[in-house]
């Protein structure tokens, strides 16, 4: 079937459809729109609706005691209070959870903008997963670097620095869009505060939390920090987590790790989360110990 | 973070007109947070734990508070408690009603804040009673919980602080000069009756005198009057022509809205209200009974619900001793050899000065003199919401602003000391410091509200180091 044929069926379709339309119409009411008029081309805006602030949002049509709910449900971003149809949802709740969802995928499958890489003064080296896919489905090869990483790292990194921090795409390119620009300078500028010595900051891509193992042992680094792009959720898909270690090495447990989640402007603001990340540090140095064996 | 429990020691000291009490409370504070996210440390848990006896205020003179008699009263209750100074992490004490306007009541403040621990702060004025006495009510819990508006009135010898709180936030305060002992009765006669009272009762053809033989009736009219000015006061009933005049040093009236719809009574007249009362009248050689009564059964009153106090005679001071002290936000940069510090006036950037950096340095700039007295700097701290500045790049700007406006304080000998609601904290603090370039000490805290003219005190670290405990003293209202 050529590009024509299918046109002139989808036409024939539609014409159809406008006919019947038009007739279920004239049946009930007994004014029929000219069938051209469902065809007419409006300019205008349909509205935002991720613009929508959900705490805010309460639906529920007469409602025992409306402004209390509503006054309830603006403490937490939760989809309660916006009403139904029968036993479902009503079109705009549904919409909006679909968008949720998509920005949710689009987070997790689009890549870091390259340029907002740059900008931030960052270079970027590779996991051994060539692509989306594999780093989705092979989390394993999301904890390597690649050769050209390890030799990249090796010649651009100062040496043996006190902290070493660098960014990863990890589950949501989305959250090191949004976030990196005040929480990176923040971080910076807390240990700077403190007199506290910086290695050479760069970006990961396809990167997942483990590789920060193998940054630390090629940099020699005290503490290694990563700030990474959370999984994301139907609330957020700019959320962002810090993992920070001491002396992290290959193969070391889990618990080793000290973690800072739920970053970003409607958690933790990026720009004070940066400033409690430098004072982790801080603290992490002084005690020489990380995760679960570091009392805060 | 691991942090998780602590509980800390509070004093609470009232000396009002009529009595003197004392309280300690414990506050449990506690993080809410999950250990993986940055902490929210708060108080969860507030209890009062001894309840001291209620003591007439001890004077030395009419004008004059016998301080040691005051002194004695609270050894004696720490004593019976088996509490030490040492132990109390903070608290307040307060001078209220009338007892403030005698001529010693600073130097009573001050002796008693060193006997009473290292970060026991001493304060007075009407505004900061009326809402100790509203909170100490549960007023403000009360119309939190029922979403309504709810008028606390304190009713003591010499006043009647009012407090407004919709849906738990303070909305005016008001004081008068309604109160038991305005009207005293020895052996059957008027012995003491306060000027405005017996102006308030001439008006209306009420003619008294001291002396005269103290006539229930009489003095129950005169008690009617009082009740239907604390009725007025609420805008329940139009203001006659002596409301204006009621209010103590000519202080200003609560704002027409939100409309009260409930009320409820603290004070020691609180349980003339909330009880009956038949016997002798004069029991307490006042008018307290009466007023009382007058208040149960004035009409006005009555249009709106009454509600049941969680204290009544003990409401202020149990909002001193528990109420007072809030904790800062949890990430937040100070120097920990320059605290305690005590009443530090606030300096505060309005919302609207906020707006743009150039309205907030002039406003700072401008406001500079009033706290600079003959050129010499003061300790001081500067206060904004900091809201909408947000970015890393706005908390650099707004940190720049702040130390080209407040060169006094950094040429000075005091920590430069900002105060801030938004939770930029720390992130501003630590602008600051690497801007002074490490040469000046900051105290940079947020999740403090403040208002113009309060006056704030910071404590040592609680928690681990993570917050500090504050405590705002509002002298001034503005609503």
């Amino acid at each position: 079937m050529n590009e024509k044929d299918l046109r002139s069926i989808i036409e024939q379709v539609l014409a159809e459809m406008n006919a019947g339309g038009a007739k279920g119409a004239e049946t009930c009411c007994g004014t029929a729109a000219p069938a051209e008029a469902a065809c007419q081309v409006e300019d205008g805006c349909i509205p935002d609706i991720t613009e929508i602030d959900i705490r805010k949002q309460y639906l529920v049509k007469e409602p025992e005691n409306g402004e209390a709910y509503a006054e309830l449900k603006f403490n937490a971003p939760c989809r309660l209070g916006i009403g139904k149809a029968g036993a479902r949802y009503n079109t705009l709740p549904q919409l909006e959870f679909r968008a949720a969802h998509s920005a949710a995928q689009d987070a997790v499958f689009n890549d870091v903008d390259a340029e907002f890489v740059e900008k931030m003064g960052l270079w970027t080296v590779q996991t051994q997963c060539d692509s989306k896919d594999t780093y989705l489905t092979r989390p394993d090869l999301g904890r390597k670097l690649s050769p050209e990483a390890v030799e990249t790292i090796k010649a651009k990194c100062k040496k043996n620095p006190t902290v070493q921090i660098y960014v990863a795409d990890g589950l949501s390119s989305a959250a090191v869009a949004a976030n990196i620009g005040d929480l990176l300078p923040a971080l910076m500028q807390g240990l700077q505060s403190y007199k506290i010595d910086v290695g050479t900051p760069f970006f990961v891509k396809y990167g997942r939390v483990g590789v920060m193992d193998e940054v630390s042992e090629i940099t020699g680094a005290d503490v290694t920090c990563t700030l990474i792009g959370e999984r994301p959720g139907l609330i957020t898909a700019e959320s962002m987590s810090a993992y920070i270690a001491y002396k992290a090495t290959v193969g070391m447990p889990e618990a080793r790790r000290t973690v800072v989640s739920n970053i970003h402007r409607a958690g933790t603001i990026p720009a004070e989360a940066g400033a409690h990340i430098a004072e982790i540090i801080k603290i992490m140095l002084e005690k020489k110990a990380s995760g679960t064996d570091l009392k805060l | 973070m691991n942090f998780l429990h602590e509980v800390i020691l509070s004093v609470g000291i009232d000396i009002g007109t009529s009595t003197t009490q004392l309280i300690f409370s414990r506050l449990t504070i506690e993080n809410q947070a999950s250990s993986y996210t940055v902490p929210r440390i708060n108080i969860v848990d507030k209890e009062v734990i001894y309840r001291s006896k209620i003591y007439f205020t001890p004077l030395r003179s009419a004008t004059e508070i016998d301080a040691e008699a005051v002194k004695q009263i609270v050894r004696e209750e720490y004593r019976a408690a088996g509490i030490t100074p040492e132990e109390l992490k903070t608290g307040a004490v307060i001078i209220t009603g009338e007892t403030a306007r005698k001529e010693n009541a600073n130097e009573v403040l001050s002796a008693l804040s060193d006997l009473a621990g290292d970060f026991v702060v001493a304060t007075a004025g009407p505004d900061l009673e009326s809402v100790l006495s509203g909170r100490g009510a549960g007023a403000d819990v009360l119309s939190h919980d029922r979403r309504i508006t709810v008028a606390n009135l304190d009713i003591g010898g010499g006043t009647t602080n009012i407090a407004l709180y919709e849906k738990g936030t303070l909305r005016g305060t008001c004081c008068l000069d309604v109160g038991g002992r305005l009207i005293k009765v020895e052996d059957g006669r008027i012995s003491y009756i306060y000027s405005k009272t017996q102006a308030l009762a001439k008006a209306h053809g009420i003619e008294i005198k001291v002396g005269d033989r103290a006539y229930p009736e009489q003095l129950y009219g005169v008690c009617r009057l009082m009740a239907a000015q604390l009725a007025q006061a609420l805008h329940l009933t139009q203001a006659d022509s002596h409301h204006a005049g009621m209010y103590t040093n000519d202080g200003r009236a609560l704002p027409d809205q939100p409309r009260v719809q409930a009320v409820t009574y603290s004070g020691g007249v609180a349980d003339c209200i909330y009880q009956k009362m038949e016997d002798d009248v004069f029991r307490f050689g006042d008018v307290g009974v009466l007023l009382g009564k007058a208040i149960r059964a004035d009409p006005d009153l009555n249009r709106v619900e009454l509600c049941q106090a969680v204290e009544t005679i003990r409401a202020t001071v149990v909002g001193a001793g528990t109420h007072t002290t809030e904790v800062s936000g949890s990430t937040i940069r100070y120097e920990r050899e320059k605290l305690p510090i005590k009443n530090i006036p606030i300096l505060k950037v309005s919302p609207e000065d906020e707006a743009s950096l150039e309205t907030l340095k002039s406003s700072i700039i401008q406001q500079m003199p009033l706290f600079t007295p003959e050129g010499k700097a003061e300790q001081i701290a500067i206060a904004f919401t900091g809201e909408k500045r947000t970015s890393f790049a706005d908390v650099q700007a707004l940190a720049a602003a702040v130390i080209e406006s407040a060169k006094e304080v950094i040429q000075g000998p005091y920590p430069l000391i900002v105060v801030v609601e938004n939770d930029i904290g720390k992130v501003l603090g630590n602008a600051l410091n690497v801007l002074l370039e490490h040469k000046k000490e900051v105290i940079c805290i947020d999740g403090i509200k403040t208002l113009s003219g309060d006056y704030i005190d910071i404590g040592e670290p609680i928690a681990g180091g993570q917050v500090l405990p504050v405590v705002i003293k509002t002298l001034i209202f503005n609503s």
